[in-house]
């Protein structure tokens, strides 16, 4: 069973920025695209673990900022010709506020 | 609404090429309808050669199948050949009356081969060699007949032969001059290509002149002027081609030798375009396909309305498609008034090499034997590339370039598979090699992204480019002259600035809008550029794009491999004192910093801080006066100096006191890439200023101004600028230099790139000879830099951008979380 944990409002994620929350299943970066569609992954890159959060969000990708290996924020797949796979959390925006989906219930409650 | 009607005469290469293009920048825009005379789907007419030689079959060189004109929604009338246009109605009608109404015309009708008016000429067996048709008809010949005739020695006429010997005939070879191809090639080159198709087996007879083709029914033989008579079964004339331009001509439309055409391919009616080889364009006309694909661009461009490509003319290159043989040659091969010949001849090991030089550019190039050079010769002489530096060793190819540090390295073609080619990625040749034979790729920005050799630092760009040849052999070779920014648009780093400038554009969505970019918010490479451009552009109106930026900009610090950034305050021209590294180690113990490092920069630099860390930092640096040293940033990074005349028994001038002047002029301008200055105190150059973007060194009367260097990985020494005498023009030279740099380099492009490829020349034109120039230069750097000198560190340690450093707090430590 999976918990919606409610993260942030919208607004405290910049369009085409990303903010990052940490949670007990580790650090999870949120991104918030042009057009206002939000997607939360893993904070680490498939290729070296670089802080994906840090990077640049384009269309629905994110840019790694170590080695500029291009993630589908959707997915988690990285972009051809690179291969790899970063874990997605499910995300919903309902009335402005931000939450996604985690496995376990949050810690300490 | 109905959508707007195009209509497309000439199922050809250029045609189809203009309307790929524009199903790329506008899908659905147009109803489009397409008529071609011949009874196939476009097919690549290049490799015609390759199937009459037997190396390719027919299927092979279909381009766009039926299924692809289906997909696309494109009426195609197959076998239909168009016999009049009716601007007035704005429509077309076919020979078997099929009409077509349209908003938009596109001529693309290529052209027809020449026939000599000789008698005999519509015998049976005299053909051109421009379509399957003709092919197929040379074919059926080489089953049943013995002895062709080609006449014409030039490109398509030796193809021709070399096909039909390989088919099994008896070829001749006739050529009305005294030299084969002798629009591609000198004599001396055209020499060692006669001698070896003879090796081959074909026959030649040079100066002569066709008078007639004799037989009844089908050829039997040639006659010539001087009344010697050769057998032919077959005679192909490949003596030139005509744009085809009747069909234009009766329309109204005005022609010369070719369609008139302006830069943005329109004729005289403007809801007529035209492309391809029927076109002439500032007087030319055009018999290469790389050319016609840069018109096709523009076109599709202006067809999808976004007005603003220009087709300002191409330099070509050519090759010879028969197997063996190894030619290349481009642009003004023969020389002439105002150039000069670089010549390498070496008879026995057939090999001849040619440059033509104006103005210390190459101008042309003749290639016979060793052509891996080619592509290299040719990209210098599209980039205007300044050779000065280089000439003596230029014939003798990349490979032997030293350490001058121009490109890479070494040929393709010798290195063993196992050699390292990309140092960023680690990526072998073999490695690039499988991939563009697996892959099929064709393209540099393919192999980058295949094996992300060249993706990083890009020195070896020039080698995998050379791979990329070696491995794809010579087909043909489109590689765009331009290059564009990134894979979002077609434009160059260039046309987007002139954009920004001539169309007044503000902003980065602004700027996308009008300038057709393919991603609704562009990438990671054309962000941070685009962001750039505009900054420079606009400096007192521009609002920096945050999100545009890379994250070392974003957040003012140096991004390390475990996510950590590293601080590295601001040190005035590398002078210090007690109280500053006082300041700078209690910080560090403070923060328990895991690392503290002198830079190669005369700097300190603090490695290892969490993101969160940094805004509490900087205020306690900031507290102790220590600011921002920009160390992360596409600008100014460090002006290293020596201790010069104040200290050293050597020095001649004060080089310390000016270098901090330089650094508190020049701290927080952004640039293209990193910046960095040193200044030394006399010639022995103990801070390093000649491998320095702008080094200056102290001699005694004055000081020498040097450019261009670079220390990184691929290790360049500047060019000497010009000597000055004051510190005050040293300070003027430099703001200069600093603004020219900053609007004209491409962006990521560091200031040895960037006089590699615009030349010293140039630089010394604008700064050293115009002096109103430098110092209308001068003053406009001046000027952005009111609006840049503003400590970045201060503003955040203030809050500024806070969201950047704060993590957000899950919600469920304040709110019950809800299960779903
Ligand atoms: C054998 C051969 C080898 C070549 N090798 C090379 C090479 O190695 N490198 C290189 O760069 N170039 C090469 N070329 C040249 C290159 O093929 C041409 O430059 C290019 O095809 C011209 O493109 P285009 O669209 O202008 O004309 P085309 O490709 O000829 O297309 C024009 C089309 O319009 C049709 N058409 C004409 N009039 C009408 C009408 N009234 N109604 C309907 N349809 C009409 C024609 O049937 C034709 O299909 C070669 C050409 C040949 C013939
Ligand atoms: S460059 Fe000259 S002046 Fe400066 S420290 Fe070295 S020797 Fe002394
Ligand atoms: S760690 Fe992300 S691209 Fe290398």
């Amino acid at each position: 069973m999976s918990h919606w944990t409610p993260i942030a409002r919208l607004e405290d994620i910049p369009r085409q920025g990303t903010r990052v929350v940490a949670t007990p299943e580790g650090a999870v970066a949120v991104f918030r695209t042009v057009d206002d569609r939000v997607f939360a992954l893993l904070d680490r890159c498939p290729h070296k673990g670089g802080p994906l959060s840090q990077g640049i969000v384009h269309g629905a990708r994110i840019a790694c900022p170590l080695h500029n290996w291009v993630i589908e924020l959707d997915s988690g797949q990285a972009v051809a010709p690179d291969e790899g796979c970063v874990r997605r959390f499910d995300v919903r925006l309902e009335d402005g506020m931000v939450a996604i989906a985690l496995a376990a219930g949050p810690t300490g409650s | 609404m109905s959508k707007p009607k195009l209509v497309l005469i000439g199922n050809g290469m250029a045609g189809v090429r203009t309307l790929e293009e524009l199903l790329k920048l506008a899908p659905g825009k147009y109803d489009i309808t397409v008529f071609g005379a011949e009874p196939h789907p476009n097919y690549n007419r290049i490799l015609l050669s390759p199937v009459l030689a037997g190396e390719k079959k027919l299927d092979d060189i279909i381009l766009n199948d039926d299924a692809w004109y289906a997909e696309h929604g494109i009426t195609l009338h197959k076998g239909k050949k168009v016999v009049a246009i009716d601007r007035v109605c704005r429509k077309v009608r076919t020979e078997d009356g099929t009409e077509a109404g349209y908003d938009r015309l596109l001529l693309a009708t290529g052209s027809a081969p020449f026939i000599l008016p000789v008698p005999g000429k519509d015998l049976e067996g005299v053909v051109g060699f421009r379509d399957i048709r003709d092919v197929e008809l040379m074919l059926e010949a080489s089953e049943k007949h013995r002895h062709a005739v080609v006449i014409g020695g030039g490109l398509l006429g030796l193809e021709a032969a070399n096909g039909l010997k390989k088919r099994g005939m008896n070829v001749t070879v006739v050529h009305l001059l005294d030299t084969l191809m002798e629009r591609q090639l000198d004599k001396p080159a055209a020499a060692l290509l006669q001698r070896a198709l003879e090796d081959s087996g074909l026959d030649f007879k040079l100066e002569a002149q066709t008078e007639a083709l004799l037989g009844e029914g089908r050829v039997r033989a040639v006659r010539f002027k001087d009344g010697s008579e050769i057998p032919a079964d077959l005679v192909v004339m490949a003596v030139g081609i005509r744009p085809n331009v009747g069909l234009a001509k009766a329309s109204g439309i005005h022609c010369e030798r070719g369609i008139l055409v302006s830069d943005t391919m329109q004729t005289f009616d403007p809801q007529v375009y035209a492309v391809g080889e029927c076109v002439q364009h500032r007087g030319e006309l055009f018999g290469l396909v790389a050319p016609l694909f840069e018109q096709a661009k523009v076109c599709a461009n202006h067809l999808a309305e976004f007005g603003i490509a220009r087709y300002q003319g191409s330099v070509t290159s050519t090759k010879l498609k028969v197997t063996g043989i190894d030619l290349f040659s481009a642009g003004e091969y023969q020389g002439g008034a105002g150039c000069e010949e670089l010549l390498l001849q070496d008879p026995s090991r057939g090999v001849y090499k040619k440059l033509v030089v104006r103005d210390n550019k190459v101008a042309g190039a003749v290639l016979y034997g060793d052509t891996v050079d080619g592509a290299w010769y040719f990209q210098m002489m599209r980039d205007g590339t300044d050779i000065s530096a280089f000439r003596e060793n230029i014939l003798f190819g990349q490979a032997h370039m030293g350490d001058s540090g121009h490109g890479a390295e070494s040929h393709a073609a010798r290195l063993p598979e196992d050699a390292e080619v990309c140092g960023c990625n680690g990526v072998c040749k073999k490695a690039i090699v499988d991939a563009i034979v697996q892959k099929k790729l064709f393209t540099l920005d393919e192999v980058r992204a295949h094996t992300k050799a060249s993706a990083s630092c890009g020195s070896c760009t020039g080698l995998v480019e050379q791979i990329l040849q070696s491995t794809l052999g010579s087909d043909y070779s489109v590689s765009p002259a331009k290059k564009p920014l990134c894979r979002c648009t077609d434009l160059t780093h260039e046309e987007v600035r002139e954009a920004v400038r001539t169309q007044v554009l503000k902003t980065i969505p602004e700027l996308m809008g009008s300038l057709g970019w393919r991603t609704p918010d562009g990438c990671h490479s054309c962000r941070p550029a685009l962001n750039y451009y505009l900054l420079c552009q606009w400096p007192d109106e521009y609002r920096d794009d945050p999100q545009s930026r890379f994250i070392n900009e974003r957040v003012h610090a140096n991004i390390q491999k475990d996510g950590t950034y590293s601080v590295v305050p601001r040190i005035w021209g590398g002078v210090t004192n007690p109280r500053e590294l006082r300041a700078i180690a209690d910080v560090a113990e403070k923060f328990r910093v895991p690392c503290v490092k002198i830079t190669g920069g005369q700097r300190i630099d603090l490695l290892g801080v969490p993101k969160a860390q940094l805004p509490a930092m900087w205020a306690e640096l900031g507290k102790h006066g220590l600011m921002s040293g920009h160390a992360y940033g596409k600008s100014l990074r460090t002006v290293k100096t020596c201790v010069g005349k104040e200290w050293c028994r050597f020095g001649t001038q004060d080089s310390t006191t000016l270098g901090i002047e330089l650094e508190k002029m020049t701290w927080g301008s952004w640039t293209p890439a990193k910046v960095k200055m040193a200044v030394s105190g006399c010639p022995r150059n103990c801070a390093e200023a000649t491998i320095k973007d702008f080094g200056v060194v102290a001699v005694d009367s004055g000081w020498e101004l040097h450019v261009g260097g670079n220390g990184g990985v691929k290790v360049r020494a500047t060019d000497f600028l010009c000597k000055v005498q004051a510190d005050e023009e040293v300070m003027e030279y430099a703001a200069a230099y600093m603004q020219l740099y900053r609007e004209e380099a491409r962006y990521l492009e560091r200031t040895a790139h960037w006089i590699e490829r615009v030349g010293l020349p140039y630089v010394q034109s604008r700064i050293v000879d115009d002096a109103a120039g430098r110092r209308a230069l001068c003053a406009r750097f001046l000027e952005s830099q009111r609006k840049a000198q503003i400590d970045p560190w201060a503003e955040r340690a203030q809050g500024a951008e806070k969201h950047e450093f704060e993590p957000l707090t899950p919600a469920e430590r304040k709110a019950n979380a809800c299960i779903a």
